[in-house]
């Protein structure tokens, strides 16, 4: 028999070594979560998926889930919480999400729709960051990136190339290509790598694909992330270290 | 290969053997490519890469995070002026516009010849003889209009800074009051002799006993630390000595390395007896690279006298000796996790956790790390005895604290009180009058004002790292807020969404307030943005960043709300602001090129 902790009243078996995010997911039990992916060692940036331990505020998914903790999820300050994050995510880059190829398959915009964004909240910020359309196959618009870190992780640990790092600090944190020119024209990535599927928003896109599944008939179109995320979830799996 | 090429070659290869081609040691690599070649060029990049096996990127983002490091071309003389409050009020701002105007060129730019940068710099630490700057690297304090003439003509006749006047870098340790840490008369060895006649888990004990709290402001009992750090499962323990006072307004450590480095280096010592550590870090931070030299000495002294080394006081088996890293230019470095991140030679951003240092530190074994004041507090409560250094302070803050006194005072330095003393007898004994604030512990500290001058400095009423800083009643609080605004979006390393957002977005509202556009709605943004800050933030820098903000509003609050336009909303966007780089080109400033009113 396996240990249980509390989830908003509902109990959660886990295993040892699990996180309170992977029990829950395991468990059916939705978590707002972005930057978390279920095959990569969780690293908690986006802080979306925090919650609420005792009293104290923690991201659940690198928070190690310990029998009978009682942790709250899905209450009014943590959804406004999560709203507020999701804003700003939006008024740090530039998202225009109308004309992006990954509108109705982005993360971030259906995590907007889902916990009812319906303000911008914030000044957006309009940063200037150029596009890298140098490669063959391979469009970067960091416009839209959100600092997840998954395509650094994908690129090093499953493709072994290391083509992604973060340069920076602060709000001028930015994704770099590891290349003398910084054009990604000059790494060796390709259609194939676990790179090109990871990201969440639409910084890595395919070349020559526009509009080829029509919005409205896109993934998160057709259920909402919250139901999504649990088709998703592995039951049981392995996370690249 | 060109001749040029080769020799840089050369250079980075020579330096890649003073750090044994080791990875870890990245941070100090580039440091030293910096110091010979005033930026980290694309092909030094490379060759790094190649040699040390890491990816261009990663070196680049190593490169990329740290203020004193640069990927582009700089100026052959980097003037940094000290941008913390206290220099502020000394005037360095209009020191710094002085010598833009002298040498032509716009702060944060390369002069067209290419001969000199200017620009701010984090408080480096030189608070209460300030305002200072650091000029390619180097510390120095006391500036005035003179002086800040004076390295102008240097610049200009490009006199190397090796050769300037050596009063310039003159730093005083101005201390007014000293106590059992700075009057210490230690003799080197003498605490590691009791310490080997104790044993290291009756070490442990004595420290445990004395009720030693860690000085670098969190409060952690160092006895449990060590304790924990020496029952920790690991191969290879490693004691850290965190010097990196980036906290803006203290300096008390630098006294402490200047006139105490034995004591600091015994503590380490005794640490490591008391851990079983082999190896030891002292992490300096980079505005006090003038120490480096100075402190290595002290280190070789130690080693000539068998107090480091293999077989220490000629117990077999006691091995231990103590490498210098500097950081270079990182606030956030000073958070435990972070800075053992930078000491493996990465981007100082912190850890999760747990696993927490004492178990999974330094490359992932077991790391006991602490203050620079709490070492010597650590020798001597075994000096004195746990009982007799209980005696000292409060019945939770046992011992003596070092605090840095800045600001508004005519007697600003360091001052060392029993814990336990009531800001009023500091600004008694420092002189201060008709003073109006007190910002306890840096900007991530308190901000008190005058009903609370009676509270005591401490882990029961208020906790410090050391920072004392006092502003009198011509000082306007809000200025004092929104520079320790300035401050903290500067040195969010942009991990988490809330800091990396937060922070700058907190700045922006800020300075939207300070230009005269502000609204009420900006002072519940500024609320909101606080609270943000405070639940979802990775680290204690998130956290505490609003803190000088939400402190000054609860006592200060007039001096935000005379700066509010009595409307509801008023955008951040200025439209005559806007025709500001219009009318520098076309050379235009009559009525005829501004908009009549201001805002839309």
């Amino acid at each position: 028999m396996s240990d249980t902790f509390q989830l908003d009243g509902k109990s959660v078996p886990f295993e040892a070594g699990q996180t309170v995010m992977q029990a829950a997911l395991a468990a059916g039990h939705y978590i707002p979560h972005l930057c978390y992916h279920p095959e990569f060692k969780p690293h908690g940036s986006c802080k979306l998926c925090t919650v609420k331990v005792n009293g104290r505020t923690m991201a659940s998914c690198t928070m190690p889930a310990e029998a009978n903790l009682s942790v709250e999820s899905d209450i009014d300050e943590l959804n406004d919480l999560r709203r507020t994050l999701v804003q700003m995510l939006f008024a740090e880059g530039n998202h225009f999400c109308p004309s992006c190829e990954k509108s109705g398959n982005c993360v971030l915009q259906a995590l907007g729709y889902d916990l009812e964004v319906h303000t911008a909240g914030f000044r957006h910020m309009f940063p200037e960051r150029p596009l890298d359309f140098t490669h063959p196959d391979i469009l970067l618009d960091f416009n839209r990136c959100i600092l997840c870190e998954l395509c650094v992780h994908a690129s090093a640990e499953v493709d072994g190339k290391h083509i992604f790092a973060f340069s920076g600090r602060g709000i001028d944190k930015h994704l770099i290509i590891n290349s003398t020119s910084g054009q990604l024209k000059d790494t060796d990535m390709a259609l194939t790598d676990k790179a090109m599927q990871v990201c969440p928003v639409g910084v890595i896109l395919k070349k020559r694909v526009g509009f080829s599944v029509p919005i409205g008939q896109r993934r998160y179109d057709k259920s909402p992330i919250s139901a999504q995320a649990l088709v998703d979830a592995p039951r049981t799996g392995a996370v690249h270290e | 290969m060109t001749i040029l090429a080769q020799s840089n070659d050369e250079n980075l290869s020579q330096i890649l053997a003073r750090y044994d081609h080791n990875p870890a040691n990245l941070l100090q690599i580039l440091r030293e490519v910096q110091e010979s070649q005033s930026f980290i060029e694309a092909d030094s990049i490379n060759y790094l890469s190649q040699q040390l096996g890491i990816s261009r990127a990663d070196i680049e983002g190593v490169a990329g995070f740290y203020s004193f490091l640069h990927l582009q071309p700089q100026g052959e003389y980097r003037v940094l002026f000290s941008d913390n409050i206290t220099d502020r009020m000394l005037g360095s701002q209009l020191l710094m516009e002085q010598m833009c105007q002298q040498l032509w060129l716009q702060p944060g730019k390369v002069s067209e010849d290419g001969l000199v940068s200017i620009n701010t710099t984090s408080c480096t630490g030189m608070c209460d003889q300030g305002p200072a700057m650091l000029a390619n690297g180097r510390a120095i304090t006391r500036l005035s209009h003179q002086r800040v003439q004076e390295i102008g003509q240097l610049i200009r006749n490009r006199t190397p800074v090796a050769d300037w006047p050596a009063d310039f870098f003159q730093v005083e340790d101005q201390i007014h009051r000293s106590g059992p840490l700075l009057d210490n008369q230690l003799t080197a060895g003498d605490v590691l002799r009791q310490g080997l006649l104790l044993g290291s888990k009756a070490i442990v004990d004595v420290i445990k006993e004395s009720g030693l709290r860690g000085r670098g402001g969190a409060g952690f009992s160092t006895g449990l630390k060590w304790e924990a750090c020496r029952n920790a499962q690991g191969d290879a323990r490693t004691v850290v000595c965190n010097a990196d006072e980036g906290e803006p307004g203290t300096f008390k450590d630098r006294v402490l390395l200047t006139r105490q480095a034995d004591l600091v280096f015994e503590g380490m010592t005794l640490c490591a007896l008391a851990v079983g550590a082999q190896q030891g870090f002292l992490y300096l931070r980079g505005e006090y690279r003038y120490l480096l030299e100075p402190l290595q000495d002290v280190l070789q002294r130690r080693r000539e006298r068998n107090l480091l080394g293999n077989n220490i006081l000629n117990q077999p088996g006691f091995n231990f000796d103590i490498a210098i890293h500097l950081g270079a230019g990182a606030y956030i470095c000073g958070e435990e996790s972070a800075l053992i991140e930078s000491l493996e030679g990465k981007r100082g951003v912190p850890r999760n956790r747990p696993p927490f240092p004492v178990t999974h530190g330094y490359l992932q074994q077991p790391t006991a790390l602490d203050n620079v004041e709490t070492f010597c507090s650590a020798a001597l409560a075994i000096q004195l005895g746990d009982e007799n250094f209980r005696a000292i302070g409060t019945e939770k803050s046992s011992g003596s604290k070092l605090i840095s006194v800045s600001g508004d005072c005519p007697r600003p330095g360091i001052y060392e009180y029993p814990f336990g003393v009531s800001v009023k007898q500091v600004l008694q004994d420092c002189g201060a009058v008709n003073t109006r604030a007190v910002q306890i512990s840096g900007p991530s500290g308190m901000c008190i004002a005058e009903n609370e001058f009676h509270r005591k400095l401490g882990f029961e009423d208020l906790p410090t790292a050391g920072a004392f800083m006092i502003f009198d009643d011509s000082r306007d609080m809000f200025g004092v807020a929104l520079n320790f605004v300035h401050f903290f979006a500067h040195e969010s390393c942009g991990f988490c969404t809330p800091c990396r957002v937060g922070t700058s977005m907190l700045k922006q509202t800020m300075d939207k307030i300070a230009a005269g556009h502000g609204t009420r709605h900006d002072l519940n943004e500024i609320e909101h943005l606080d609270q943000v800050l405070q639940i979802s933030s990775h680290c204690g820098l998130g956290r505490t960043a609003c803190n000088p903000v939400l402190h000054t509003l609860k006592h200060f609050r007039p001096a935000y709300e005379n700066r509010l336009k009595s409307l509801d909303f008023e955008p951040a966007f200025d439209l005559d602001g806007a025709l500001a780089r219009a009318r520098q080109m076309t050379g235009r400033d009559d009525a005829g090129a501004h908009l009549k009113s201001e805002g839309i």
